[in-house]
This record gives structure tokens, C-alpha cells and sequence, in this order.
């Protein structure tokens, strides 16, 4: 059999950060539950959040707005890729050390 | 339909934490029961998928914007368990680093995006290929139909905390999430149709997997 190095999974994570690069381009309009709330007057009731990090999406301390939602789409894709593969991969884990039969590995 | 702060009130958020904690724990102990080698990257990839996906929000009309939620993505192809875990952590980075969702209303949108979002959908799509039979038309149907269906359940939840909150009456809440996140899960279904047929072009095996 062949070997292949690369994994279907390696160009769909670059496949996912691409798309984050896009970005700049949504639609700046309010989504469904905040035009909800506009419509029907109850949108002032929204507090601030108590602590800001990248909030809406934007990477603070750069001017170029579309940079910052980009910066802030490739830390946030990146980021959830890593959490999420890190849990499942621990989840994984501890199944093999209840002493079950571990499944092949052929991804 | 991220809910912010200050939309609810002291007892939904209590009883939505509540609900949510307790499916994610169960969610944490079916993953670690079922969780195969190729879980693992599948996980992460949809977590990341959806992460992207959802900051492109799309017009629909009046000026109005969706945007992707995932739910049924995730849950067609990992079963629903798995995918309101991979929410769930989608939508708490989401509250905690980007500010997009209030940290009060976090259970209540794990439990809107995540359980009713992921539940819905698997039960929806594994009904049409039941009754309409194991081939790539009803597999394409029931992905659009749970899809749709996802989003527009979601957010019925979101009315009705909304009014269960005393923030919006239910005759007014409802028909006003309804009728966008009606055509807001078009979008969700279309985009859900084209990423598994994708899938099943590229990868088939990858539809095969064990559902969590």
C-alpha cells in the first residue's frame, strides 16, 4: 500500500481557515434575533458583556477592519480545531484505558 | 440567534444552565463510550467548519442576515450526541473570547443551537430515510429537511424563552423568529446538501462512521 502522509482532514482544516479568510465579506445586517429585537423594541434590554477579547469578531488594536475580522476568523477557526481535536483525542484516550477493544487506526 | 444578556430572566437561565450542563455531561460519557481513531479529526474539523461558517452571514431580506448554525451537519454525520458537544464548544468560545452571546444566556444557546438544533435534525433525517428508503435522493431530502427544520426549531426555543422571560409576548415572538429563521434554514439547507454531497463525492467512507 502506498503511503500517503497527508490526511483528508490536514486540507480540509486549510479548507476551513480559507473560508475564514472570506470574512470581511458577510453581511453586516442584523441576523434573525437581533432584528427581532429591533422590530419589537426590546433590543435596548441587551447588556454589554462584562469583559471584552476579540469581541465582534474583530482583533482589537488594528485599524484595517477587514484584517481584524480576518485575524480574528483564522484565531477562532484555529483555536476550535484544536480544543475540539484535544477533547475528542482525550475522550479517546481514556476509552482505551477502560479497557476496551481499540478500534483499528487507519485514518 | 445568539441571545445576549439581558433578554432573560433569572428562572429561564437557570433552567436552561440546567438542561444544558445535564446533556453535555451525558453528550462527554456516550463520546467517551463510542469514540473511534476517526472520530477524532472529524470532531475537530466540524468544529472548525462551523466556527468559520458561521461568521458568514449572509442578506436575506429587509435587511436582515443569517447565518449558518451546523447543528445538522454535525449530527447527520456524527450522530447527535457528538454534535452538540462540538456546539457546545463552538458556542462557548463564542460567548468567551468573541462576545458573541451572553455568558447568562450561554445554557440557554447551547440548549437552543446545540440540543434542539442537533436533536431535531437527526431525528428528522433519520425519519425521511427511513420511510423514503436508503438512497442518495431521500439521504439529500432528509439532510435539507432536518436542516431547515433545525434552525427553525431553534429559534421557536428562542421565542419561547423570550416570552417565558417576559421580554416579548409569544404572539409576537414566535411569528417574528419563525418567519426569518424559516428562510434563514433555507440557507442552512442548502448549505448542509452541498457540504455531504461533497463528502460523498470525496469521501464516502466518512459518512459510515459511528454515530455518537
Amino acid at each position: 500500500m502506498k503511503k500517503i502522509h497527508i490526511k483528508w482532514w490536514h486540507i480540509a482544516l486549510l479548507l476551513c481557515l480559507a473560508l475564514a479568510l472570506l470574512s470581511p465579506l458577510a453581511s453586516s445586517s442584523p441576523d434573525g434575533l437581533e432584528k427581532v429585537a429591533e422590530d419589537k423594541g426590546f433590543i435596548e434590554e441587551a447588556h454589554e458583556a462584562p469583559f471584552q477579547v476579540i469581541a465582534d469578531y474583530m482583533f482589537p488594536g488594528i485599524e484595517n477592519e477587514a484584517l481584524a475580522t480576518i485575524l480574528a476568523g483564522l484565531i477562532g477557526t484555529a483555536g476550535i480545531f484544536v480544543i475540539t481535536y484535544g477533547i475528542a483525542r482525550l475522550l479517546r484516550v481514556r476509552k482505551k484505558q477502560n479497557g476496551k477493544a481499540a478500534d483499528q487506526i487507519s485514518s | 440567534m445568539h441571545i445576549p444578556d439581558g433578554f432573560l430572566n433569572v428562572a429561564t437561565i437557570a433552567t436552561t444552565y440546567t438542561v444544558s450542563a445535564g446533556g453535555l455531561g451525558y453528550a462527554l460519557r456516550a463520546a467517551r463510550k463510542k469514540m473511534g481513531e476517526k472520530h477524532v479529526p472529524m470532531i475537530g474539523i466540524l468544529a472548525a467548519f462551523i466556527f468559520a461558517a458561521q461568521m458568514l452571514n449572509f442578506p436575506i431580506a429587509g435587511g436582515t442576515s443569517g447565518h449558518f448554525l451546523g447543528a445538522a451537519l454535525a449530527a447527520i454525520l456524527l450522530g447527535p450526541w457528538a454534535a452538540l458537544l462540538i456546539l457546545a464548544c463552538v458556542l462557548i468560545l463564542q460567548c468567551l473570547i468573541f462576545q458573541d452571546g451572553g455568558l447568562l444566556a450561554l445554557g440557554a444557546n447551547i440548549f437552543n443551537m446545540g440540543m434542539i438544533g442537533s436533536f431535531s435534525a437527526y431525528f428528522l433525517y433519520r425519519l425521511t430515510t427511513r420511510v423514503m428508503g436508503d438512497n442518495r435522493r431521500s439521504m439529500l431530502i432528509g439532510t435539507f429537511i432536518a436542516a431547515w427544520a433545525s434552525v427553525f426549531l431553534a429559534s421557536s426555543a428562542c421565542a419561547i424563552e423570550l416570552w417565558a422571560s417576559g421580554t416579548s409576548p409569544i404572539s409576537i415572538a414566535f411569528p417574528a423568529m419563525a418567519g426569518w429563521h424559516a428562510l434563514i434554514g433555507i440557507g442552512e439547507g442548502l448549505v448542509t446538501v452541498a457540504v455531504l454531497s461533497l463528502v460523498t463525492v470525496v469521501r464516502r467512507d466518512l459518512l459510515a462512521m459511528e454515530r455518537i
